[in-house]
């Protein structure tokens, strides 16, 4: 099982609903937020290309902020989903820090939160919050092992990229272009 | 000339628009970590070449210091904590891949032996110490005896500390100034160098004084070429890196960087102590003051312009 997320960039239009939607799903405090859109404009004027992108943590599959935990509080759950569990952590940042994609942020009671794929819905057979809420229907969810998923037959069919792959972590964050 | 704007509606406390999650605690730490790391080294490397009678300072008095610079340290590395009672579970795990996880055990050797070893010399220091219960004195007895034993358990564990703390900087891909493997040995010697600065402040042999004094100047001239050598290979790697190298190359990590952390801290000093060695007189608090201050810019920097360094994507 490898869960799996991918964003149809072609499809998005910032409208920012999946970020309300976790923020109500997972009672994340005000002023933070696990998922965010980003708008990236290319080229010189007037030949401009637009990319908007839902980012969140790329549960990557050789992921910095476990390796450097120093109490094993980050771990990978079931499907490859990264986790931080709260009683474990301390709060030092290391792992903040060590994130390339920037995901992860100190939570106000002290530990670290960050994106979970919302796992107690998963674990449930639901979709995430942010994929079932959104208007344009950009998000894919799903198990990369099983070949009849949302996110597997998309990914058969369409060009994508993740991010930084040169920083090595395996991102399973995929962006359709 | 084609250009990227990147707007992102992420703006996480800590995190944006620049990453500040480590403030002024950490690379204070690091600083007296690196300090104690230096002196318990020489401690260490003294003894064991029978030289206690000669480098007195060395061996047996600046490294009643280190407990308070270790616990000073300590202190700040909680301080830094954000769920602060929680720090046992450090202690509840081992990660070998964590340079953080091997940092806090060797913390847990290495402070109790800074302890030990200077109560060992305490009645050297103080002829009429009594402690106050019995099981003290057989204790201390014990650990007299065993001496050199500590002696190579601390030079273990004072390398170890001494490096980890640039290895654990080293350990993060995700910020190009920082992932380079130079870190370790820079740190290194740059703490064995403010350990040697601090003995030779501190020492009222002029022989002592003198070794320390060209210890000191060697470790700068490593220091200065593990520099040169780090920036050498930030210029001939990728272009995140070449990036990371820019903030100090006319960035705006420049002046503090040249000017406090290699000008005032390593190349001054090292002309003074030459200007020593060559038989004019110069007050030893000078150049070790300044090494020390050198040391103490060089780890706010690395840290505060590691943490603006990053991937655009």
């Amino acid at each position: 099982m490898r869960y799996a997320m991918a964003v149809d960039t072609k499809k998005c239009v910032g409208c920012s609903d999946c970020v309300v939607a976790c923020q109500t799903e997972n009672n994340v405090p005000i002023g933070y937020c696990r998922d965010w859109i980003v708008e990236v404009t290319d080229g010189t004027y007037p030949q401009l290309e637009m990319e908007i992108r839902s980012e969140r943590c790329n549960h990557c599959d050789n992921s910095p902020c476990v390796r450097c935990c120093p109490t094993g509080a980050s771990h990978y759950s079931d499907g490859g989903i990264v986790l931080v569990t709260k009683d474990m952590c301390i709060g030092c940042g290391a792992c903040i820090a060590s994130c390339p994609y920037d995901a992860r942020y100190p939570h106000p009671d002290g530990y670290v939160d960050k994106c979970t794929f919302c796992i107690h819905r998963v674990q449930k057979g639901q979709n995430p919050a942010c994929v079932e809420v959104c208007p344009t229907k950009c998000l894919y969810f799903g198990d990369l092992d099983d070949p009849n998923s949302d996110v597997s037959k998309v990914l058969q069919k369409r060009k994508f990229k993740t991010l930084i792959p040169e920083a090595g972590t395996k991102p399973q964050l995929y962006f359709l272009i | 000339m084609k250009e990227e704007l990147i707007v992102s509606g992420r703006m996480n406390y800590k995190v944006d628009p620049t990453l500040h999650i480590w403030g002024w605690e950490i690379p204070l730490y690091l600083f007296l970590g690196g300090l104690a790391a230096g002196v318990l080294f020489f401690a260490a490397l003294y003894y064991l070449r029978g030289k206690d009678k000669e480098y007195q300072a060395a061996v047996k008095w600046v490294p009643m210091i280190t407990p308070f610079l270790l616990v000073i340290g300590l202190i700040a590395l909680f301080y830094d904590l954000n769920h602060k009672l929680y720090f046992w579970r450090l202690y509840t795990s081992i990660n070998l891949q964590s340079p953080m996880s091997w940092g806090a055990w060797a913390l847990l050797v290495i402070t109790p032996l800074s302890v030990v070893w200077s109560a060992t010399y305490v009645r050297e220091a103080f002829p009429f110490w009594k402690w106050p219960f019995a099981w003290l004195d057989t204790l201390e007895d014990f650990f007299i005896k065993n001496r050199t034993v500590l002696a190579w358990i601390m030079i273990v564990y004072a390398s170890i500390l001494g490096i980890y703390t640039g290895i654990l900087l080293s350990a993060f891909n995700s910020r190009p100034l920082w992932n380079t493997s130079i870190l370790g040995p820079l740190f290194l010697v740059s703490g064995l160098s403010a350990g040697a600065a601090l003995i030779m402040m501190l020492s009222n042999n002029p022989l002592e004084r003198k070794r320390f004094s060209q210890i000191d100047l060697m470790l700068i001239g490593i220091e200065i070429f593990l520099i040169i050598h780090m920036f050498m290979g930030f210029r001939a790697s990728t272009e995140v890196q070449i990036e990371a190298a820019a903030l100090f190359l006319g960035g705006p990590y420049t002046l503090p960087f040249w000017i406090f952390a290699v000008f005032l801290g390593m190349v001054l000093p090292a002309f003074l102590e030459i200007w020593e060695l060559r038989g004019n007189h110069i007050p030893a608090y000078i150049p070790a003051i300044l090494i020390l201050c050198g040391n103490i810019a060089l780890r706010f920097i690395i840290v505060y312009a590691g943490q603006s360094s990053r991937y655009l994507y």
